[in-house]
């Protein structure tokens, strides 16, 4: 009974081309935690040329995905996979900026020598790219369990944040000298914690492609 | 489910042709003051369905029915029912324009004047004048009532059959393809007009084009093999449809 038909062959390109963009900026937060912890900066300048090959998918995607809303008129599953897949785009999108965000601050820190061995900000990375990871293993598995882990864990990285901060605060009333890097490591952690957060989106987004349910702003408790 | 008021009741309805089940077991209830469609594969007895509601299948040989279609509460099956009088208030539009070749006044006032009552001139023509803005056709037509309505264009013939139908206040219109053999344009009159007119009247209609389920109703009802898979919200049934038969059919898996 099942027939085949010309939508899937364009939902699955757009899939893979989403996933490939995908891959990109899970590489620039890879390559931009690796520069930041071994102080490397050769490392952190190439990622601003990763960066621009994602916007240009972007761009790509969005209009692929509205021209097949315009052509195809998708229902139910359908729809739900291209409005997730147009957020899931602009998400990914802002977690390569993220990724740009914490390369550029690792050029300034470079400047200076280290402020203090860092800690917390390592937990946070690795917190954020381990849950950026899986929410893109649930939307190609169109897992949603795995989903729901990813959005639990959040808060994890929410508290390394306002931990991050207490700390590089203290330093900044100490020794005035510090401020510059101490706010530094404060925008590398806000953007660590803004990739997690966005890494929730797109969970929430598989959730809602695989079961309808609507998640977000804690409406499902 | 609650929706409103429901004046209109389909009840442990089935339908044979002969000994063919071409309706099983189907009970809903079509909110008044909305639009429902029925959608599904073809065969599947959508149309069968529509005519049940104004008993228009009697006219074929062979048809039994069990069951009930309640209409403000009475079933329309009943052994006294006066089917003149149930398909005055059950009116009906096809899928092809059906104008007798008469005068558009003539088409419009011809329910009217088969009642028992028949108006005086006057009131006669405030009755077809009425319909006619109704169906979004006076301005089209005012300056010409009296040449034939097998003139007009196919989308304009069919506001005609509308304005018939409205012309003896029905409660329920029954809807069977009504845009099928018309162009993107005269379809979107038809739709704004369908829209309009659940202000004062119960429609149900057939159709095989799912965007203009989608555009149209608010209520869906979907058929196959001549059972009712689900009714419901129309917004729901497009975005999140609660049967993976519906899922399939609404998104073209059907072969």
């Amino acid at each position: 009974m099942e027939q085949s038909r010309h939508i899937d062959r364009e939902l699955e390109q757009i899939k893979e081309k989403l996933l490939l963009m995908a891959a990109k900026a899970e590489q620039i937060i890879s390559q931009a935690v690796e520069s930041l912890l071994q102080r490397n900066m050769t490392r952190a300048e190439q990622i601003m040329a990763s960066d621009k090959e994602i916007d240009k998918l972007e761009i790509e995607i969005e209009n692929e995905a509205i021209s097949l809303i315009a052509r195809h008129q998708p229902v139910a599953k359908d729809l739900r996979l291209l409005i997730g897949i147009i957020k899931i785009n602009s998400d990914i999108e802002r977690i390569g900026d993220h990724g740009v965000n914490i390369a550029q601050c690792t050029l300034k820190l470079g400047q200076e020598p280290p402020l203090k061995p860092l800690v917390d900000i390592p937990r946070m990375a690795q917190l954020a790219t381990a849950m950026l990871k899986d929410s893109l293993d649930s939307f190609v598995h169109e897992d949603p369990e795995k989903a729901r882990r990813v959005c639990a864990s959040d808060i994890q990285v929410d508290q390394l944040k306002d931990q991050t901060l207490r700390e590089l605060m203290t330093y900044m009333f100490e020794r005035p000298e510090a401020i510059s890097r101490a706010m530094g490591l404060i925008l590398i952690s806000r953007n660590l914690e803004r990739i997690a957060d966005l890494s929730t989106n797109i969970s929430e987004e598989v959730i809602y492609i695989s079961q309808a349910k609507v998640i977000k702003h804690h409406q499902e408790k | 489910m609650q929706t409103g008021i429901n004046r209109l009741e389909i009840k442990d309805f089935n339908l044979y042709y002969h000994r063919t089940k071409a309706l099983e077991d189907i009970s809903m209830m079509i909110p008044e003051k909305k639009v429902t469609a029925i959608i599904g594969p073809s065969g599947c007895g959508k149309s069968t369905l529509l005519r049940s509601i104004n008993r228009m299948n009697e006219m074929i040989d062979g048809v039994t029915v069990e069951g009930q279609v309640l209409l403000d509460g009475e079933d329309i099956y009943q052994q006294d029912i006066d089917v003149v009088e149930l398909r005055r208030k059950v009116g009906m539009v096809f899928q092809r324009p059906n104008p007798f070749p008469k005068s558009i006044f003539e088409n419009v006032a011809f329910g009217v004047r088969m009642g028992d009552n028949v108006p005086a001139k006057q009131k006669l023509e405030e009755v077809v004048e009425r319909s006619l803005k109704e169906a979004a056709i006076w301005d089209e037509v005012k300056d010409r009532l009296h040449r034939s309505a097998m003139e007009l264009s196919g989308g304009q013939q069919q506001r005609i059959c509308i304005a018939r139908a409205l012309a003896v206040e029905p409660e329920v219109i029954l809807m069977d393809e009504p845009a099928s053999a018309l162009d993107p344009i005269a379809t979107a009159k038809i739709e704004e007009l369908i829209f309009r007119l659940k202000e004062k009247y119960t429609i149900v209609i057939v159709t095989h084009n799912m965007q203009q389920a989608a555009r149209v109703s608010d209520f869906t009802a979907f058929l196959m093999l001549g059972k009712l898979v689900e009714f419901g919200p129309t917004e729901k049934m497009m975005t999140n449809p609660g049967s993976k038969l519906t899922e399939d059919y609404i998104t073209g898996r059907f072969g």
